[in-house]
């Protein structure tokens, strides 16, 4: 594990740098204009970002009146029973709500969970996978979709969300199977 | 998307408005403590979240532009139709709308490996990259076409070979063994990709595109 954790360290810590050395290189070599190039392709950012804003401020502003209203409360108290029935920590169930919502309300989640009941409890250690597992769908769809002017999504957000139980139900399973 | 929105502000709302009106004790029992009148914090909320959606948009500016410059770069330096080319196999058959050697395949390799190296900064430039190029394909420019839906949810449940902020989070509080969970995600990432692969096929059936216009008559005038 701990080959395995260098390795991941050093991917994480020192791979933008050379890939952007790489490309850079390798377009120069191959006689692209590498300046001038990535300068026409970077214009592109800004506008993206300024694209994005109305749908993000759509989709940010119902997914934060949700969370503040105290639904996902209720409904963490409403389907608790429901959760043990199927082999799920009870205690996780406001990372499964929150997952597909928020990416900083699930890492709080995580560590109210590790505060609660210690870093290497069942609860604790399934939120962990969990948080790994599913993703923040809301969001991606709304950067992913605005980016080009979808307003039409069809099953785009079934799909994400259908991904997102299977991430959060199996990640309590596997949890459960591989690590208690 | 309109009726999940509507949902979602009149639920939200509603919810608010219900907790105000119960008395002290019952609305605790229900809600768990509160400090503040629910109305009162969705006020707050709605104008935060607003003002936090601009400035997270803007906050990508300078990270889209990076990665939108380097992948122009990466794409006439011939590297982006490589990579899409030792992976055409596979996408051929996750993304059948898309023609083998368009510049969407290489985009979304792009995307899926910076995804797989858990480099989420470098993946989302990149996704929107694809994004646009599927969009040039999208006979309906304000309609998700099926490519689009099914790379979203690969998006959405993409694997992580290392979630790095969840380990350095599980190491600031007192993980005995703070990376034993990179198996069970990585195994339940795979799950979730699969079943939102195969969501997202079985779904576009029921989601049907509409008919696109047909073509404007030639002629017409006066006979």
């Amino acid at each position: 594990m701990s080959a395995f954790r260098t390795f991941a360290d050093a991917v994480s810590g020192g791979a933008i740098p050379v890939i952007i050395a790489l490309v850079a290189l390798v377009g120069a070599l191959r006689g692209v204009k590498v300046y001038e190039v990535f300068v026409e392709g970077a214009k592109e950012g800004f506008e993206v970002a300024v694209r994005i804003i109305p749908y993000l401020v759509a989709v940010l502003v119902a997914v934060g009146l949700v969370r503040s209203a105290g639904l996902l409360d209720l409904l963490s108290r409403a389907l608790a029973p429901v959760l043990g029935a199927v082999g799920v920590p009870a205690e996780t169930l406001p990372m499964m709500l929150v997952r597909p919502l928020s990416g900083s309300g699930a890492d709080g989640v995580m560590v109210e969970l590790m505060k609660a009941h210690g870093a290497d409890s069942m609860a604790a250690t399934t939120a962990a996978v969990m948080s790994g597992a599913a993703d923040t769908t809301f969001y991606i769809l709304a950067v992913y979709f605005g980016s080009v002017g979808i307003k039409r999504i069809r099953h785009g957000l079934w799909a994400g969300l259908i991904g997102d139980l299977a991430g959060l139900l199996t990640a309590a399973w596997f949890t459960k199977a591989l690590l208690f | 998307m309109n009726r999940v929105f509507v949902a979602l502000l009149v639920a939200a709302v509603a919810v608010g408005l219900v907790r105000d009106a119960l008395p002290g004790g019952l609305a605790e029992q229900v809600f768990g403590p509160s400090n503040e009148p629910a109305l009162r914090a969705l006020t707050q909320k709605s104008l935060d979240a607003a003002a936090d959606a601009a400035k997270l948009a803007l906050g990508l500016t300078g990270v889209l532009a990076l990665w939108m410059g380097v992948m122009r770069v990466a794409e006439q330096a011939g590297l982006v139709a490589l990579l899409a080319r030792a992976l055409r196999p596979v996408l051929v058959r996750l993304f059948p709308e898309v023609p083998a050697d368009h510049p969407a395949m290489g985009a979304i390799v792009m995307n899926m490996s910076a995804n797989l190296l858990g480099l989420g900064n470098a993946a989302t430039p990149l996704g929107l990259e694809a994004m646009k190029h599927l969009q040039e394909l999208n006979p309906r420019k304000d309609t998700a076409s099926n490519a689009m839906v099914l790379f979203l949810a690969l998006n959405t449940t993409h694997i992580t070979l290392i979630p790095a902020r969840t380990i350095a989070l599980r190491l600031e509080n007192g993980a005995s063994d703070a990376t034993n969970i990179v198996l069970p995600t990585i195994l339940a990432t795979a799950c979730g990709m699969t079943v939102a692969f195969v969501a997202a096929r079985l779904l576009q059936r029921r989601f049907p595109l509409e008919p696109l216009a047909a073509p404007p008559v030639d002629g017409g005038g006066a006979t």
